[in-house]
């Protein structure tokens, strides 16, 4: 296992379309990392340029300590797992498990072991001797997965590898990889779209942006403090409520009355939104202490939740998590209580947090 | 090879493969088109019917006013004509025939070697300009082979390659490559390449990922595309008039058509060559007729 170092990658793809812009990234040993992004942005191209699979325009890719920008995926020494899995279909599971290894030119009888142990950890017993088409989707990433462990790879990348499967499926896939991952101490790029995905599976997450690195950070400290109106507007469903707001005796002020508490060394002569998270906010009774009057516009009952969305009279309606035990009826006149505590605050010319 | 094309590239669960049921309403609809397809088939394949019979039929059975239909004597001395010469050696025919067969399957086997890689290539790269390049490449199929047949008469005799079995090989292949790279992009297409990718991450170079993965899977399109050119090249007839002479090098076509004419015309012999002719790639074509279907639906079948 080693780490992946990216630095100042850019890649333009011979049509002109820029995938990615510049990325850098500082990938652990034994570090689950995942990248995650909007459709478009560029995660498979820097997967791919780091699989070696598409040379990038410009920017160094280290696996470990080698410099690999000049290195055929084949001596890279990386599995990849692809969305669509890509196991031969002309072959067995089985033989779909040692074709890599038969690559190498390993004796049979390690390639044996080495199939076994990666079908016992990946419970493949009956499917060994399946073709792909004879796999329901879950069974065949279960081979691919497989298949990229029994290499013993200095890591593994893996593009969205459980798009393909229904929801149920793709819960207990995300446990079996994290699972996985921490058995082995793998070093794991995963590339998704799912921030649900990005936020259990991750140790740490990038969040990419038309081919630039918007944040990397723990799930926690992106889902707290967000980097920039473009993450706090995709982490999180619904995602924070951006409210535009003025620094006015002491407190930042929205249209309609709803305070919050300033954070510490906001410049007072900038154009500023602050985030605040659904669950930051409460519906209350219309006057109960510190609301400001609130409408409720729509309200859509998740069975564990409420969201409710509701009109203070600021610019936008915001978004509000309650109980499903707090019910108010769509038109109802209601209160609007901000109950987290400092918010996080941008700056709308540079789109960025400011505090 | 009992696989088509659309088994062996299916990657999702299995696509509902049935073709949709056109449903027509009432009996008499289907009555006539029944009875319009028969006046059809009967038209089509009169010809053939005629020809069968001819080669069957003693020549003064053939000129016989009005026709038999039934009733002659059957003879198979035209048949024999076909293969043994009037000195009792090879006949000139039986020649051609083994000509056909040489210049039809080196030509084959030549775009094929050539197209696959080429298709393959302009599938899977980014190449300059690509959609112009294959523009060019079909662009050279617009013309029939006898509007280009002088200018290449021509050059052959420069480079001496007229009345030789290697020039009629060369220009078939030529002439059936923008073919097969046109039909074997489809197919390769078809083809996801993240094989490719997954083959070159677990330690294969570009081209062996290709032989050893993408390969297996283009067989069936390989062999409809090269169906395609076989016949294309078996029944080729303007080149091959043209730039070949001496009965050692023609092919089947001319060398029929040669039979036709002077003061007497053998139109048995003609008939029962004709069927020769025709039989091995009508058996040929039904042998394969899957791939040839999976040919004709090339691009309806999506991933
Ligand atoms: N081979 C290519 N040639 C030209 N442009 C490409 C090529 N591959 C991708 N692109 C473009 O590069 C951009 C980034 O693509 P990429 O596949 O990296 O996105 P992604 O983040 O993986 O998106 P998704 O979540 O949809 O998979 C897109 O605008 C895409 O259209
Ligand atoms: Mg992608």
């Amino acid at each position: 296992m080693a780490g992946i170092e990216v630095t100042a990658l850019h890649k333009r793809y011979p049509d002109g379309t820029v995938a990615v812009e510049q990325v850098d990234l500082s990938i652990g040993h034994g570090e689950l990392f995942v990248m995650l992004g909007p459709s478009g942005c560029g995660k498979t191209t820097t997967l791919r340029a780091i699989a070696g699979l598409e040379r990038q325009t410009t920017g160094d890719i280290r696996i470990g300590d080698t410099l690999v920008n000049d290195l055929p995926p084949a001596e890279r020494d990386i599995a990849m797992v692809f969305q669509f899995y890509a196991l031969y279909p002309h072959l067995k599971t089985r033989d779909n498990l040692a074709f890599p290894l038969r690559a190498e030119g390993l004796p049979k009888s390690e390639v044996l072991k080495r199939v076994d142990e990666a079908a016992r950890l990946m419970r493949l017993g009956p499917l060994m001797d399946r073709r792909p088409r004879q796999l329901s989707g879950g069974e065949q990433q279960r081979v691919a997965l497989a298949r990229a462990l029994v290499r013993r790879p200095r890591a593994f990348l893996m593009d969205e590898p459980l798009t393909n499967l229904d929801a149920e499926l793709r819960a207990d896939m995300r446990t079996e990889i994290k699972h996985l991952q921490g058995e082995l101490g793998a070093t794991m790029v995963y590339v998704t779209h799912d921030q649900v995905e990005a936020m259990s599976l991750g140790h740490r997450i990038a969040i990419l942006n038309k081919g630039r690195v918007e944040q990397i950070g723990t799930p926690l400290e992106v889902y707290d403090r967000p980097a920039s109106l473009f993450c706090a507007a995709f982490i999180g469903s619904p995602p924070m409520n951006l409210i535009e707001v003025e620094v006015a005796d002491g407190a930042l002020r929205a249209q309609g009355g709803l305070a919050l508490t300033p954070p510490p060394g906001l410049s007072r002569d900038c154009h500023l939104v602050a985030g605040v998270r659904p669950e930051a906010l409460e519906v209350t009774a219309p006057g109960a202490e510190r609301s400001v009057p609130a409408r409720v516009v729509s309200a859509e009952w998740l069975g564990d939740e409420i969201i409710y969305v509701v009109d203070h009279g600021g610019q936008h309606d915001v978004r509000v998590r309650m109980p499903p035990t707090v019910r108010f009826a769509a038109d109802a006149q209601v209160g609007l209580r901000h109950t987290g505590g400092t918010p996080v605050v941008y700056d709308v010319s540079t789109e960025e947090l400011v505090a | 090879m009992a696989v088509s094309v659309d088994e062996a590239v299916s990657t999702g669960p299995a696509r509902d493969r049935t073709p949709p049921v056109r449903r027509r309403s009432g009996r008499g609809r289907s009555v006539l088109e029944v009875a319009l397809l028969t006046v059809l088939a009967v038209v089509m394949l009169f010809p053939v019917l005629w020809m069968i019979e001819t080669s069957i039929k003693e020549n003064r059975d053939v000129y016989a006013v009005p026709a038999e239909f039934i009733g002659f004597t059957v003879t198979m001395e035209h048949f024999k004509d076909v293969f043994v010469g009037p000195d009792g050696g090879r006949s000139a025919l039986s020649v051609a025939f083994l000509n056909s067969v040489l210049v039809a399957g080196a030509s084959t086997v030549l775009a094929t070697l050539l197209g696959v890689p080429a298709a393959w290539a302009y599938s899977r790269f980014a190449v300059k300009a690509k959609k112009d390049q294959l523009f060019f490449i079909l662009s050279t199929r617009f013309m029939p082979p006898v509007v280009v047949v002088i200018p290449i008469f021509l050059m052959y005799r420069q480079v001496g390659l007229i009345d030789s079995k290697l020039g009629l090989i060369l220009i078939y292949a030529a002439y059936n490559l923008p073919f097969t790279i046109w039909m074997m992009k489809g197919f390769v297409d078809e083809v996801p390449a993240e094989y490719e990718d997954a083959a070159m991450l677990d330690g294969y170079t570009r081209l062996q990922a290709f032989r050893r993965y993408t390969l297996p899977l283009l067989v069936p399109g390989i062999a409809a595309t090269a169906v395609f050119a076989l016949i294309f090249s078996w029944n080729e007839f303007v080149f091959a008039i043209f730039l070949t002479s001496s009965d050692s090098v023609r092919t089947a076509p001319p060398a029929i058509a040669g039979l036709i004419g002077g003061t007497t015309t053998d139109w048995g012999l003609v008939a029962a060559a004709s069927v020769v002719f025709a039989l091995p790639v009508l058996v040929f074509a039904y042998l394969v007729r899957k791939h040839l279907i999976a040919g004709v639906t090339l691009g309806a079948v999506r991933r």
